[in-house]
């Protein structure tokens, strides 16, 4: 940048958050997930996918595609990372974890990388991006619980 | 390149209060001049009343200021008939208004309604619901490569069951600058409606209603230096009487009976409850500013903006630039920088003072048809200056480094 970006900044933009931005792990669909949902922020137009692969109770495969900003992408894929292996009660419990933190209000315990989205708390505009992701694969959680389920990407007329 | 500021930014209070800011997003809304501000202070520390309602001196002070103000800005735009303005909250109430009482009067089934890929939402998304509530068929004009209307297709489009044709000005999302008299005569032909969204023409333009051959023009005020929660609707005058009111209350009547009800005169027929007079005092302060300025000269000063800025972020690498050659081009530069999304590109140069616009501009069908999610939109308007452009592109090389040098 011109000037110093100022440390607010840098914290939001960390090198980590930059790097998954731009090699976003899991990017890809999977035909054979339990479930699938779409995260939409109307206010941008970004999107994402997140697919869900169960065992039972436990996240056996997860992943994204879709389009956003880096600090959405970056989350989403952290995210596929983290709940990796996870039952539905820690993935759920890791997204308050990381609402909380992103929305500073309390949580942040068991995130290990995800604190690098720390930042995202000074920039209440961007919390929608960090969580994107996040709030389809609750949903998309909750669906594998309840069996197939379709989640129209396009309003019907 | 030293291209100054056509108004001084000393008359812009929020722009004289931040030197260091470089306030790239006017096509969202403008700075206020204090003479905007004077205006709507004054209204309130010597004229306020409710207008058209007492017969004391005080209300008639007020009924004065909003009709004098109504004269004003009619003048500005062209109209010789101010009656035939009428005042809304802005260009999207103007054309909810027209979708709403003259398309539910006028539009039916197998009919159709034809809109453009370069719409705002708001002159889309009313056509659209009008035409799903009918059951009329709901078209849009695609563009050329060059991001333009195909006036091609739009003459095959707008068939003989055609009942109208909604399309902008300028496209606020990339710029283009529509032949407003050509589509004008498209619709005209087959007797459909011509109605033009203004939002982005009127502060940028002369728009010369009476000559600009359009039914319908809808604008907006706080897009060209007046307070936000104003605007306006000019329709030509037979239109205007023959459709049926669009929100019902007080000063919009004439005889309310027990079980029916006559309609006041224009513009009242179209403007129930009371008015928002300090808008269009402001408004008229604000049309007052331009016109001393000369819309020429801002025209002339955005085109001189614009075209500089073009001519520098062509060079940035990875900088694609949307939109039509600059010589089509309203007062806006709309482009990506390679795998860096606009969001982050706006927060990043919002470090360096620079307020710009990022995301899909309320233009959803458009980005479709571009096939980008999202673009960043640097507009110009008579305070800026070639130094906001040079802060703008520089910071974007910045920004554009910074991402490619993550491992």
């Amino acid at each position: 940048m011109t000037g110093p970006m100022s440390a607010d900044l840098e914290e939001l933009y960390q090198s980590i958050i930059l790097d998954h931005n731009r090699r976003p792990q899991n990017f890809r669909a999977m035909p054979e997930a339990s479930a699938h949902a779409d995260g939409l922020n109307p206010m941008c137009g970004d999107q994402f996918t997140v697919w869900l692969k169960m065992n039972g109770d436990v996240v056996e495969d997860v992943s994204f595609q879709g389009s956003g900003c880096a600090i959405s992408k970056a989350s989403a894929s952290l995210m596929t990372q983290a709940v990796k292996g996870k039952t539905k009660a820690a993935a759920e419990k890791l997204f308050d974890s990381f609402h909380g933190l992103v929305t500073g209000h309390g949580g942040g315990e068991d995130l290990g990388r995800l604190k690098a989205f720390s930042g995202v708390s000074r920039f209440p505009l961007r919390v929608k991006c960090a969580t994107l992701a996040w709030h389809a694969m609750r949903s998309a959680l909750d669906d594998a619980a309840k069996g197939p389920a379709s989640n129209p990407t396009e309003p019907q007329a | 390149m030293n291209i100054k500021p056509l108004a001084p930014r000393a008359d812009f209070p929020l722009l004289a209060g931040d030197p260091k800011l470089h306030y790239l997003d006017s096509a969202a809304t403008t700075q206020k001049p204090q003479a905007v501000l004077d205006a709507i202070s004054g209204y309130y520390e010597r004229d306020n009343a409710n207008p058209h309602r007492g017969a004391y001196t005080l209300s008639a002070a007020a009924t004065e200021a909003y009709q004098t103000a109504r004269d004003s800005i009619a003048r500005f735009l062209g109209a010789a008939d101010p009656d035939t303005l009428i005042f809304t909250r802005g260009t999207t109430e103007s054309l909810n208004l027209l979708a709403t009482a003259w398309g539910h009067a006028n539009v039916k089934k197998d009919d159709r309604i034809v809109v453009t890929r370069l719409e705002h939402h708001a002159n889309f998304v009313p056509w659209q619901q009008l035409a799903l509530a009918t059951g009329a068929e709901f078209r849009i004009c695609e563009l050329t490569a060059e991001g333009e209307i195909d006036l091609a297709k739009l003459s095959e489009l707008v068939t003989k069951n055609t009942k109208v044709v909604a399309f902008g000005h300028v496209s606020n999302a990339i710029g283009t600058v529509n032949p407003v008299a050509e589509i004008a005569a498209i619709a005209h032909r087959v007797g459909a409606l011509a109605v033009c969204d203004g939002a982005q023409g009127a502060p940028h333009l002369t728009v010369g209603f009476d000559s600009l051959s359009v039914d319908a023009y809808a604008f907006s005020g706080h897009k060209m230096l007046g307070p936000m929660g104003i605007g306006g609707l000019i329709a030509k005058r037979d239109l205007l009487e023959s459709m049926p009111p669009y929100q019902m209350g007080g000063d919009m009547i004439a005889l309310v009976g027990d079980n029916a009800t006559t309609w006041n005169v224009l513009p009242h027929k179209f403007e129930a409850g009371t008015p928002n007079v300090e808008g269009a005092v402001g408004l008229a302060a604000a049309v007052g500013y331009l016109e001393s300025l000369g819309m020429d000269k801002v025209h002339a000063h955005e085109s001189a903006l614009v075209r500089y800025a073009t001519e520098r972020l062509s060079a940035v690498e990875d900088v694609t630039l949307l939109g039509p050659p600059t010589e089509r081009r309203g007062g806006l530069v709309s482009f990506t920088l390679r795998d860096v999304h606009p969001h982050d590109l706006s927060q990043l140069l919002d470090a360096e003072n620079i307020a710009v616009r990022a995301g899909h501009h309320c233009a959803q069908p458009l980005m479709r048809a571009l096939g980008v999610n999202a673009t960043t939109r640097a507009s110009f308007y008579v305070y800026n200056d070639s130094s906001d452009v040079d802060a703008l592109v520089s910071a974007v090389a910045h920004v554009r480094e910074r991402f490619a040098a993550t491992v």
